[in-house]
């Protein structure tokens, strides 16, 4: 188990008024991510409880894309993995962000 | 004087040898060591009769028992190294020498045994290489090989499996070789002749039904998001943007996910009828939802699959069948008919390197090539034109007049960044020079060659190498769509971004696809449960992919 933690600073506010959603499930292979909209609109974190160890610097160039991609300013995410990959996990975050932006 | 009938008289003598054993052509499963035994001499040419689908089993397990003091020093030609009794003949002394094509069960084994010098190896070919080669200098002595019945004259029922049996009979029965065929039963009248009786010198009655492998049933039920959202930029990305109809499908899930997306995903964007109309491929139950809502003309087979033959047989329109009703399926003609007739191959691969070579060797472990080489290749000796080879042809530019431009073949891998246990499908060097080295090869075992390949297809986007004019474009294509593999991480962002702009590079975003869509309910089917109510009834998996 690793507990990883990311905070960046977005230009921009994820479109939408959606508070919450929740994607994936805790499963070998898949995550969870619950993502919360209850940060200043230019701050954006992630926590994440990995099953497995070594892969921060995966971790971080997965997060930073999204942040990069989607500019998700507000959000509050919280992941819990069991062992995704990170494709899995760039697909998740990605429709997390749609759900937060649909309503 | 010379005599030029050396070949024929050594062929009577082993027929003569043989003949105690046999009742006319007829022999008994206990009898076939002796058969064997009486037939083959040391330093033989011996086609063994296997394939990534249908094994000569019974023959295979003679074989291997005979008497390594009799039976020495052969020389197998093969196409498949699948059963355990393939290898073994090599550990026991009867076999020396191999070319071969597919090693897919036995990759551990058969590499263990390249490196320990158990076996000679000539080469490893592809499916139609091997065949052409049965034909050239590779001509076996005696072939063993598999069917489903035949009549006490030698006429030989195959079933929907024929998969290699009319390309090995025709090079060692009109070469002066003997043909061995072991059959599930002797019967008064066979369904159909798929091989006259005057090219079967023995008929084997095997102790059980020879054994087939079920290797493209893929269980929708393991179809992943990450698949589906790269089968959604397949067929919107290439398939729509080529108009392909004509095409071959690879085994991988990826593919499956693709053929599953035909009657959902595919029929909203409109494509129906102008996309996905010709196959050559194996009758994959995957296919069966897009079958059933009328996507698919036609289909011409490499072999069967296991719990198709009822589902095909109600199909006729769609499939190949011989006047009994069944699959006529033909290894080296649906081989030739994906190489020469088919606008797109699209598979799957272990290794990419930065220039986009593909290996599925890895340092443990030797696949073989089967079959993908030859469709996964532009046919140089292609001359019909299509709106899709043309395209690509535009697309691939070049020097000279425009005029005497040739098109191209679409060769498009399908591959998600990480493999099992986040092993990286992009790396800077395959593991298949590394093979070389260790053995010695003259020529690294590589599946598709850089320079036939146009499309790679990943969960990042599509990189499409045609558009590429330099090496280092193409290098950075490719590390565009690598994803987090460290190929991936070492891009140059603000190129790829360039690439980008000029549609090289090709993320979902671009091509309008939207993320919460990869979802499993886009599947037509989504258990092989589905497949079989799909296919009213008709289609019966086997018991190993049944959990109801």
């Amino acid at each position: 188990m690793e507990k990883l933690n990311f905070r960046h600073s977005t230009t921009q506010a994820l479109p939408g008024t959606r508070r919450q959603a929740i994607v994936g499930v805790v499963a070998s292979g898949n995550l969870e991510v619950l993502l919360e909209r209850s940060l200043p609109p230019d701050e954006f974190t992630v926590e994440i409880d990995t099953a497995i160890d070594g892969f921060g610097d995966v971790w971080e160039a997965v997060v930073a894309d999204f942040v990069d991609r989607r500019q998700p300013g507000g959000l509050r995410i919280t992941i819990n993995d069991g062992g995704a990959r990170p494709d899995t996990v760039a697909l998740r975050l990605a429709q997390g962000a749609r759900l937060m932006e649909a309503m | 004087m010379t005599d030029w009938r050396q070949e024929r008289t050594a062929r009577d003598a082993r027929i003569a040898r043989a003949g105690p054993h046999a009742d006319g052509k007829v022999v008994p499963a206990a009898k076939a060591v002796d058969l064997l035994e009486a037939i083959l001499q040391p330093g033989d040419r011996v086609c063994l009769e296997g394939d990534n689908q249908k094994q000569a089993d019974c023959l295979a397990r003679a074989l291997s028992a005979c008497d390594p003091a009799r039976v020495h020093d052969l020389h197998m030609v093969q196409s498949g190294i699948v059963l355990p009794e393939h290898l073994d003949v090599f550990e026991q002394g009867i076999a020396r020498r191999l070319d071969y094509s597919y090693s897919g069960p036995q990759g551990a084994r058969i590499a263990k045994m390249l490196y320990g010098g158990q076996i000679e190896l000539g080469a490893v070919h592809t499916y139609l290489e091997l065949f052409a080669r049965y034909f050239i200098d590779l001509t076996p002595n005696v072939a063993l090989i598999a069917g489903v019945s035949a009549d006490r004259d030698g006429n030989l029922y195959t079933g929907p499996n024929t998969e290699d049996t009319p390309t090995v009979v025709e090079a060692t029965a009109f070469k002066n070789g003997v043909v061995v065929a072991q059959v599930n039963a002797i019967v008064d009248k066979v369904p159909r002749v798929d091989i006259p009786g005057d090219r079967i010198d023995f008929v084997v009655e095997a102790d059980r039904p020879f054994y087939v492998e079920p290797l493209f049933t893929r269980d929708p039920a393991a179809v992943t998001e990450t698949q589906i959202l790269m089968a959604m930029m397949a067929i919107k990305g290439i398939y729509a943007e080529y108009g392909i109809r004509r095409l071959n499908h690879g085994i991988g899930f990826g593919t499956a996910a693709i053929e599953l997306l035909l009657p959902t995903y595919a029929e909203r964007l409109g494509l129906k009828g102008r996309i996905a109309t010709h196959w050559a491929l194996n009758p994959h139950p995957s296919l069966i939802p897009a079958i059933e809502s009328g996507w698919v003309k036609q289909i011409h087979c490499f072999g069967s699959e296991v719990g198709m033959d009822r589902y095909i047989r109600a199909r006729p329109d769609v499939f190949f069948t011989g006047s009994d009703g069944s699959l006529r399926s033909n290894r080296a003609f649906c081989q030739t008919a994906g190489l020469y007739a088919c606008d797109l191959f699209i598979g799957s691969t272990l290794q990419i390197d930065l220039q986009g070579h593909s290996s599925t060797v890895t340092t443990n472990r030797v696949a073989g090539f089967g079959g993908a080489p030859n469709m996964g290749s532009d046919p140089h000796g292609r001359r019909h034109p299509s709106d899709t080879w043309m395209k690509a042809g535009r697309e691939a530019g070049g020097e000279g007049d425009p005029a005497l431009r040739r098109g191209r073949k679409l060769v498009v891998q399908l591959v998600e960044t990480f493999g099992d246990k986040l092993v990286p499908a992009f790396v800077e060097k395959l593991d298949a020079l590394e093979l070389a080295r260790k053995l010695k090869l003259e020529l690294a075992p590589v599946m598709i060659y850089a320079d036939d390949v146009t499309h790679i297809v990943t969960e990042e986007g599509i990189a499409n190498l045609l558009l590429c004019r330099t090496l280092d474009e193409r290098e950075q294509a490719i590390r565009g769509v690598a994803g987090y593999t460290e190929v991936g991480r070492g891009r140059d962002k603000a190129m790829v971004e360039r690439l980008r702009q000029r549609g090289i590079i090709r993320r979902p975003e671009d091509l309008g696809i939207e993320p919460l869509d990869a979802d499993r309910s886009l599947l037509a089917a989504k258990s092989i449960k589905d497949l079989v109510h799909w296919s009213g009834g008709l289609y019966e998996p086997p018991a190993k992919f049944r959990n109801w």
